[in-house]
């Protein structure tokens, strides 16, 4: 019981030794610790490990079994390929802060009861608003705020729901949870859909990813939807609302999607949209689905991790972000645009890329539910993946109209880490077994049969007639879209006026009338008595407030206590 | 370099007819293809007419680009200054 070693000590603790290495012997550090974090994942048996009794409960931080092993592997892999395209970054504040962001979402995986899970939570929310901030400049800093406070809102949910959740079992152990509609039952429900980033709680996300710094936004596409995928599966299989949810989520990635102009936020909406299908999945609870989860999960991974190294690549080289200033990038960046192509064939599921072996399993649960409605609006949905993601990205970015913009390839390190990530897309797309192998439940599907092909294709391809004969239409536009955020941008606006008009006004008259008609009035009472000497006038007030205090607090306590 | 001549050759604006063309005889390929293929799998009744993903794909295509423009000018789209 004592051999198995907690992978997340690796990334946390070693986090806090980056400072000390300098130069080459930094970079051979930084890829070593998620090397070695695979290795102890690849050596590991299932079990129980590492209990503690904590104040009366059973704490678990190594709950191994099929399901935290396989994202503990993908967690693992991302870290690796993520870290290599971020080596040439001198800044080792980014470095620490992405360890400690890999390390806390190793550390949910593996977590056996909600309080550790909890604290692995919110330590994942604070090292990867780092992520954020370091990209500087009010836009980012701004964002960051946004993303931070709304991730300690949805903390506050999480945890109000792990209370409730332990007083009416006694238990705080991880695991499914009673479909008993429960206060508890929704409050972690809301606690763990808005990191997978829901609509409408979404816009953290897509509000966020754009604005943090190039290498910060791949760490971050890969980790907290996706521990967002893991709690679910774990703790809501077959909770209807999640197949609704679900595939609204497809649907509403794609639409922004088509709107947006700027590429990262593209790519950010089509997280949305591909967490749907899982999301889905999770709703519709059978074998089947849960295995299309969470295969998608792992594909989903590495393939947008490559999209965000694409994209990334290229804000990095030129520095410009919006669709609408780019274009003609084929004739200088090559080999990015071929890379890009291999994360954009995978998401749009083509034959022999890594989507189509795990999103076609999802659908596929839906056909065999028969659930024509889900099946259809996800293979629409499908469809709105490519046009964005396969074409119209990558069209309006490298091709289209010729914005004279001659820039080099990337740094090596950059397109190392996209080239292991898109031989991973092609090897997962090409030999499925292996990936097949580590789903928790058995495989009953065969990707490759000769109808499934053509139908994918035939979608893919009439897709594509449709975008070249529409591109006009599709063309980017100097725009932005707004979304859920729009609440509490604005909203935060009309607050800060309430606040500083007729709350203000309505404040200096409680002043007037606390500090100066009031006490005066009590003067009146008190002639006599009061001795302006010995008894400051404030201090009447005071006692008059303590009084009204406690007179409530008592009226409070009868009440409800 | 191969992957620099290849993408070349898509990015050269003389080639796009030819491009076309391709296009056309790979959609070709792929309908016949899906009028010969066996279905065992159908769960739907549209799983078994061959050719319903190209219409169906065409036409999500179609309406996914014109419903969200739709929407976005009707609706959700605002000047970029709009939250400054």
């Amino acid at each position: 019981m004592t051999n198995w070693f907690h992978p997340s000590v690796l990334f946390i603790f070693g986090a806090f030794l980056i400072p000390l290495f300098k130069g080459k012997a930094r970079q051979t550090y930084l890829v070593l610790i998620p090397a070695l974090a695979f290795i102890d994942v690849a050596s590991m048996s299932q079990g129980t490990y590492w209990t503690y009794n904590f104040l009366g409960n059973e704490i678990i931080f190594g709950k191994v079994d099929k399901l935290s092993l396989i994202f503990a592997y993908v967690f693992t892999i991302a870290a690796f390929i993520s870290i290599v395209y971020a080596l040439h970054i001198d800044d080792y504040g980014q470095h620490i802060a992405a360890f400690l962001y890999v390390g806390s979402s190793i550390g949910v995986t593996f977590a056996g009861d909600y309080l550790t899970l909890f604290i692995f939570w919110e330590i994942m929310a604070f090292a990867s608003v780092y992520l954020v901030f370091a990209q500087r400049g009010k836009a980012s800093v701004d964002a960051g705020f946004r993303y931070i406070l709304v991730h300690i809102a949805g903390g506050a949910f999480l945890l109000g729901g792990i209370v409730l959740h332990s007083i009416a079992t006694g238990s705080i152990l991880f695991g499914p949870l009673e479909k008993d509609g429960s206060l508890a039952f929704y409050l972690i429900l809301i606690g763990f859909i808005l990191n997978a980033a829901v609509p409408p709680l979404n816009a953290w996300l897509t509000d966020a990813y754009p604005e943090a710094t190039v290498t910060g936004a791949v760490f971050m596409s890969a980790f907290t939807t996706k521990t967002a995928v893991y709690v679910l599966v774990r703790a809501f299989p077959g909770t209807e609302l999640l197949v609704v949810l679900g595939v609204v989520m497809a649907l509403y990635g794609v639409v922004y999607a088509v709107l947006e102009n700027d590429c990262r936020r593209l790519l950010a909406y089509h997280i949305v949209s591909q967490v749907g299908y899982m999301v889905a999945g999770v709703g519709m609870g059978t074998e089947m689905a849960l295995n299309g989860s969470v295969s998608h999960a792992f594909a989903h991974i590495i393939y947008k991790g490559l999209l965000f190294m694409g994209a990334g690549a290229v804000l990095y080289m030129t520095g410009i972000r919006k669709l609408t200033e780019l274009g003609g990038l084929y004739k200088t960046m090559p080999i990015t645009f071929v890379l890009y192509m291999v994360g954009g064939f995978a998401i749009s599921a083509f034959p022999l890329f890594s989507g189509f072996v795990s999103k076609s399993m999802i659908v596929a649960a839906a056909q065999h539910d028969h659930r024509a409605a889900v099946t259809l609006l996800l293979t629409l949905a499908s469809s709105g993946t490519f046009i964005s993601l396969g074409l119209k990205l990558p069209y309006y970015m490298f091709f289209g109209k010729d914005s004279g913009i001659r820039v080099k390839e990337p740094p090596l390190n950059m397109l190392i880490g996209m080239g292991i990530a898109a031989f991973l897309c092609i090897a997962i797309g090409v030999f499925p077994g292996q990936l097949y192998s580590l789903l928790p439940h058995p495989v009953h599907f065969e990707p490759y049969t000769s109808d499934h092909i053509t139908g994918a294709l035939s979608i893919l391809m009439f897709t594509a007639l449709g975008f070249f004969m529409l591109v006009k239409k599709l063309k980017p536009e100097p725009a932005i879209s707004i979304d859920t955020d729009w609440f509490y941008r604005k909203g935060a606006k009309v607050f800060m006026w309430f606040i500083n008009n007729p709350a203000a006004r309505i404040g200096a008259e409680i002043n007037r009338a606390a500090f100066d008609i009031i006490p005066s009035s009590l003067n009146e009472i008190s002639r006599g008595v009061y001795d302006e000497d010995i008894q400051r006038r404030p201090i009447g007030i005071w006692v008059l407030l303590s009084f009204i205090l406690i007179f409530f607090y008592a009226l409070i306590y009868m009440i409800f206590i | 370099m191969m992957i620099k001549r290849i993408v070349d050759y898509l990015g050269n604006p003389e080639n796009a007819g030819r491009l076309k063309k391709l296009l056309y005889i790979t959609l070709a390929v792929i309908v016949a293809a899906d009028f010969l293929v066996p279905r065992e799998h159908a769960a739907f009744f549209w799983d078994d007419i061959p050719g319903w993903s190209a219409v169906y794909g065409f036409i999500s295509c179609v309406v996914i680009i014109i419903v969200s423009k739709a929407i976005g000018h009707a609706w959700l789209m605002k000047k970029e200054d709009y939250y400054d």
